[in-house]
């Protein structure tokens, strides 16, 4: 079991995702991998499903991780993973390893996982593998050059959905609730978690509590990114906290059959606050953003916290 | 102009109106392109949740009677593959780019390669038709994505655009013109009831109702008659499977598109497609420069193969610099004799350059002499 971890001054000091990879200054991605990597500690086996994760951490013949890791297709990290765990558990049933049972993670981005992904990763699910998969959600396929994913933001700017006179908000779609399709639907599921690594205790120790759950966790982490939101790149940890504290992203877990609201924040701030740094979203029109407060609106009304909509200036 | 937006400036031109895909290096600029132009010009773009189901919703936009393109690279390609097969065997025209990039799996995502020249013909399983250009040039991009709609269109078949990094990622001077001839797929003149959709005519190629149009229109994958429902008869199968393997043969003159450079007199031709193309011509000029008898012949339809043409070049020798173990220069080996042909092949992400080329006409040439 892992313990909790009960303040950020208590984490442990060892690293277990380490310099050696070529992400963008600011990269959120990177951040809260390298949360999850310390949270999980050294008996960790990690998959990276073709993503940011996988190919800015492996150019020039580096990589980052002290532990083992695999490169899976972006079709199907669920099912490697699904591999490896029931292998570990009948060479363990038949002695033929004196290993402890290590922590599967599948570190997957948006189109790892709510996407091209999703299949794998339901049925790994619905099997009941003791895995953590962790959806990293940037909210694009950034990796190849900032395309739109299910999980990209209405009125996002991407290549694949360019604001112009036909189409003026750029991307018309509300984006994919990844943890509900994950939580709603699979009856194995033990834990489910939201963070944000603008909360790095709080990821850590639902990194832990997934872990620990000994059966299929899921866990979805907000992580900005500089490049393909187009904000300076320090201010990524101040991007995550202001998604939070809008309400366009919201911290909560599913443990027990239980959810639970993991912070709630004390007053909710408008999204035009969250979106007036970010250059993505630099050509939505009044009426654009307002349809973006009503998607926040409706977001934290689900989980339970009731919006005073603030007025935007 | 770069490659890859040449190629799209040429399926609009063509008529193309839908495009779903998905982002994949080397050849997501043709769908960046593509989410911009569509809109205004009246048509759709969808971006899908994988690259199988971008070929599925080609197929589906096809038959609902709107030109329709996807573009790919290797790794999404072969997802391709089972709906390729089955556009083959419904006879859906359609049009898949494939931007070539350095293989097996994920391979060399940024890396030209041309190692998916069998897979295009051959990546789908059973016996099936299908055409397959090269373009070598940004101009000729755009000239083969008009080629590849009005083949699809005419024959209904899948056509494949099969582009390479180089190719795709170079920036030329093109010329685009203000129209191109463009070929619309044959509709239904007889009324819905006297319609079958898999009944054929001399041509070969069946007459396609739009879905929607009130015409009775059944597709499957399933071995078909001319109903076009399912049926497992051996007759049946072997009429569908005769056609459909045949329907291009008496076309071949016209969808056989290549070019020939100072072929005449050559003791040696070097047989040279897409970005290997560039090199193997400034070596072939180097070489006559020199007084070597050297010519080029640069397919650029490769699939149907171009049996009839190089039949007519057999007895000089061949020299093949491909950029991969060895692919098409089986096919050369076949029909001139494998004593005739030579191999150059490079397969570590780099291009062939004509100085490569040319110290192999020359030792190749010594050796003739």
């Amino acid at each position: 079991m892992l313990e909790e971890i009960k303040s950020i001054k208590k984490a442990p000091v060892e690293e277990y995702y380490v310099p050696g990879h070529r992400t963008c200054a600011g990269c959120g991605p990177a951040l809260q991998y390298r949360l999850v990597a310390k949270a999980a500690g050294p008996n960790t086996i990690f998959l990276g499903p073709t993503g940011c994760m996988y190919v800015a951490n492996t150019s020039y013949g580096c990589g980052p991780w002290a532990v083992p890791w695999i490169h899976a297709q972006i079709t199907n990290g669920g099912a490697v993973a699904s591999g490896i765990e029931a292998a570990y558990k009948a060479m363990i049933r038949k002695h033929k390893t004196d290993a402890e049972f290590p922590n599967i993670i599948v570190m997957a981005g948006d189109g790892g996982s709510a996407d091209i992904g999703i299949q794998a990763l339901s049925a790994a699910f619905y099997r009941g593998h003791n895995i953590l998969f962790v959806a990293y959600d940037n909210e694009s396929y950034a990796n190849t050059g900032i395309q739109t994913s299910p999980t990209t933001p209405y009125g996002a700017w991407t290549t694949f959905s360019p604001a112009g006179p036909v189409i003026p908000e750029g991307k018309k779609l509300m984006p994919k609730d990844l943890p509900k399709i994950m939580a709603h639907g699979h009856p194995e599921l033990k834990y489910l978690a939201t963070a944000s690594l603008s909360y790095p205790l709080d990821l850590m120790n639902k990194v832990r509590k997934g872990l620990n759950a000994n059966g299929p966790a899921f866990l979805y982490i907000h992580a900005p990114c500089p490049k393909g939101w187009s904000f300076p790149a320090d201010k990524t940890v101040e991007i995550g906290k202001l998604a939070v504290e809008t309400g366009m992203f919201q911290l909560y877990e599913l443990d027990g059959g239980e959810y639970k609201l993991t912070y709630k924040p004390r007053e909710l701030k408008p999204v035009s606050e969250y979106i007036k740094y970010q250059g993505r979203f630099s050509h939505l029109q009044p009426e654009h953003i307002e349809k973006l407060q009503q998607f926040a609106n409706q977001r934290l009304k689900e989980v339970g916290i009731e919006a005073v909509a603030a007025p935007a200036e | 102009m770069q490659g890859n937006e040449a190629c799209a400036e040429g399926a609009l031109m063509a008529g193309a109106r839908f495009f779903a895909g998905y982002p994949i290096t080397p050849s997501s600029e043709i769908a960046e392109l593509m989410a911009e132009k569509l809109p205004l010009a009246g048509g759709s773009f969808i971006q899908m949740e994988d690259e199988i189901a971008s070929m599925a919703a080609v197929i589906g936009a096809s038959l609902a009677g709107v030109k329709a393109l996807t573009a790919t690279s290797g790794p999404g390609f072969s997802l391709k593959q089972e709906n390729l097969g089955y556009a083959a065997a419904t006879e859906i025209p359609c049009v898949v780019v494939n931007v070539m990039r350095g293989g097996p799996s994920t391979g060399l995502p940024t890396s030209p390669a041309q190692a998916d020249v069998m897979q295009a013909r051959w990546g789908t399983h059973g016996d099936h038709p299908v055409i397959v250009l090269s373009p070598y040039s940004v101009q000729e991009c755009f000239e083969l994505a008009v080629k590849s709609f009005n083949f699809a269109e005419e024959f209904r078949v899948p056509v494949i655009l099969l582009m390479d990094e180089v190719i795709g990622h170079l920036r030329e001077r093109v010329e685009l013109p203000d129209a191109v001839e463009v070929v619309d797929r044959k509709k239904p003149v007889v009324p819905p009831d006297k319609y079958y959709p898999y009944e054929n005519d001399a041509s070969m190629v069946p007459a396609m109702a739009n879905f929607g149009d009130g015409y009775r229109h059944h597709v499957t994958g399933l071995i078909h008659d001319i109903t076009g429902l399912p049926s497992g008869k051996p007759a049946v199968t072997e009429k569908l499977l005769g056609r459909l393997n045949h329907k291009l043969d008496r076309y071949l003159d016209r969808i056989t598109l290549y070019e020939e450079v100072a072929v005449e007199d050559a003791e040696l031709v070097v047989f040279a497609y897409g970005c290997t193309a560039r090199s193997a011509l400034e070596a072939v000029n180097a070489a006559r420069g020199s007084g070597l008898k050297v010519g080029l012949f640069r397919p650029k339809t490769i699939w149907p193969f171009p049996v009839e043409q190089l039949e007519k070049l057999s007895g000089k020798t061949f020299l093949v610099p491909e950029m991969n173990c060895g692919q098409l220069v089986g096919e050369v080996e076949r029909v001139v004799g494998r004593r005739q042909v030579h191999r150059l092949n490079r397969f570590d992400g780099e291009l062939i350059t004509p100085d490569e080329i040319l110290l192999k006409i020359q030792e190749v040439m010594s050796g003739v002499q």
